[in-house]
């Protein structure tokens, strides 16, 4: 399979096989007015299997996003077909409106202005929880 | 600005504190009762409550203080939509410290967040109670001269029971703790708690559906309600509010010495009939709530430089 190489953009690679979609989710790719590519379960020396996501443009992403989905991938900047940097990620302490709490009993189902806050509580198992009622995010 | 959302945001020696202080207003009541003279406690209950709210508004009192209070979402701006952090800025114009109830889980962490006061959480859903927790904590004091230890029961609801969730946090801090966790597999404690309390702090638990397993192991058996207002399901509380109910007949096998508590209210939970065994402390607990909450407010008050 073909996907042609990027002259100004980002790559966003060695991403977990099966969560490529769920980063285009969470960083509002599909209102995007520019080309995206995502290329799932792609044979990697590394992983063995990934998936990567090309986005022909350069636009601020959000990090945070990534290291809370998928903290092993790494973000490649592209410029003039040249690769310029090269990012690995960190799972941030804490994630605001990136998800949202699902417990019905949360003050947030309610007090509709209120930021979604998830922090983290648990980087051995990645587990991120909801500051206002502990439920556990979904990743 | 210190306020108390969470019974973790008291360390260990603040608790001590807390306890000695009640301990000194028990034996002198009256070196207290001027002591808030000219501070006003807003207690705003968006859920009903009795005992809860009169023990907040009686500490302050017994500490010559004055309440204003909003009880019941119903005749307040809530009703109107009025969202909880306009709520916590307005009450923090007419008030030196809120105590608040709310059904959301969070509710108390938001009014914090934005008030000017200290915040008190009397009770967010079925998340954390922490001035119960103290007051469980002064009885077992009281009752037993120690939190090391205890081999303690808890009994019924241990799914929604705040009360539970905190008391199991506060007491997981000392040394030689084991619990009892007795409750039908519905109502079964949630794994964070166990995962975030329990297994990382090493401490000892059974979990078992049988009261008559734990009892003769119980230093205390802590009883809880099985609470209508948790169920989004009718069906569900009628088959399991019975699950557990505690009887003169049961109580044989308990401990001499075992203390009995319940947070309050109880519905058949506890039979009458075993309100005049010795063992049976709730009606002490509510007591004690009331000196512990007492101690609260004067600590806030305090160290938020109003006293």
């Amino acid at each position: 399979m073909n996907i042609d190489s990027i002259q100004n953009g980002i790559v966003i690679d060695h991403i977990t096989p099966g969560k490529g979609m769920r980063l285009y989710d969470l960083l509002n790719l599909d209102k995007l007015d520019a080309s995206v590519a995502i290329i799932k379960k792609v044979t990697s020396n590394k992983m063995g299997r990934k998936d990567i996501i090309k986005i022909d443009a350069t636009i601020p992403v959000d990090l945070a996003v990534i290291g809370y989905v998928d903290p092993g991938a790494t973000v490649n900047i592209i410029r003039d077909g040249q690769l310029i940097s090269k990012q690995n990620i960190d799972m941030p302490s804490e994630l605001v409106n990136v998800v949202k709490c699902k417990n019905p009993r949360c003050i947030t189902s309610t007090e509709q202005e209120l930021p979604h806050i998830f922090r983290l509580t648990d980087p051995v198992n990645k587990v991120y929880r909801c500051v206002y009622c502990e439920t556990q995010g979904s990743r | 600005m210190k306020s108390v959302i969470n019974i973790r945001d008291l360390s260990l020696e603040e608790i001590d504190e807390l306890i000695q202080t009640a301990l000194d207003i028990i034996d002198d009541p009256a070196a207290y009762a001027r002591s808030c003279l000219g501070r006003i406690l807003a207690t705003l209950f968006f859920e009903p409550s009795t005992r809860t709210r009169l023990s907040f508004e009686s500490a302050m009192y017994g500490l010559g203080g004055n309440v204003i209070s909003v009880a019941g979402a119903d005749s307040s701006s809530a009703a109107k939509g009025e969202s909880i952090a306009d709520t916590a800025k307005t009450v923090s114009c007419y008030a030196d410290i809120m105590a608040m109830r709310h059904p959301k889980e969070g509710a108390a962490l938001v009014a914090a967040n934005n008030a000017s006061i200290p915040v008190i959480n009397a009770g967010d859903g079925g998340h954390y109670h922490p001035t119960q927790t103290l007051t469980d904590l002064l009885t077992i004091w009281r009752e037993k001269g120690r939190f090391t230890g205890l081999t303690v029961g808890l009994c019924g609801d241990l799914k929604f029971g705040r009360t539970v969730h905190s008391l199991i946090t506060a007491l997981s801090c000392y040394s030689g703790i084991r619990f009892y966790l007795i409750s039908p597999e519905e109502l079964k404690l949630p794994s964070y708690v166990k995962k975030d309390v329990l297994h990382s702090g090493g401490i000892p638990y059974v979990q078992t559906t049988s009261m008559e397993i734990a009892l003769p192991e119980l230093d205390i058996l802590y009883m809880t309600r099985v609470q209508r207002e948790r169920f989004f399901n009718e069906e569900d509380y009628l088959r399991l509010k019975d699950s557990y109910i505690l009887t003169p007949e049961r109580l044989k096998k308990a401990k001499p010495d075992m203390s009995i508590m319940h947070p309050l209210p109880r519905v058949n939970e506890i039979s009458v009939a075993v309100d005049a065994d010795p063992r049976a402390c709730y009606f002490k607990q509510v007591l004690n709530g009331k000196y512990i909450r007492m101690a609260l407010i004067l600590k806030l008050l305090q160290e938020a430089g109003t006293l």
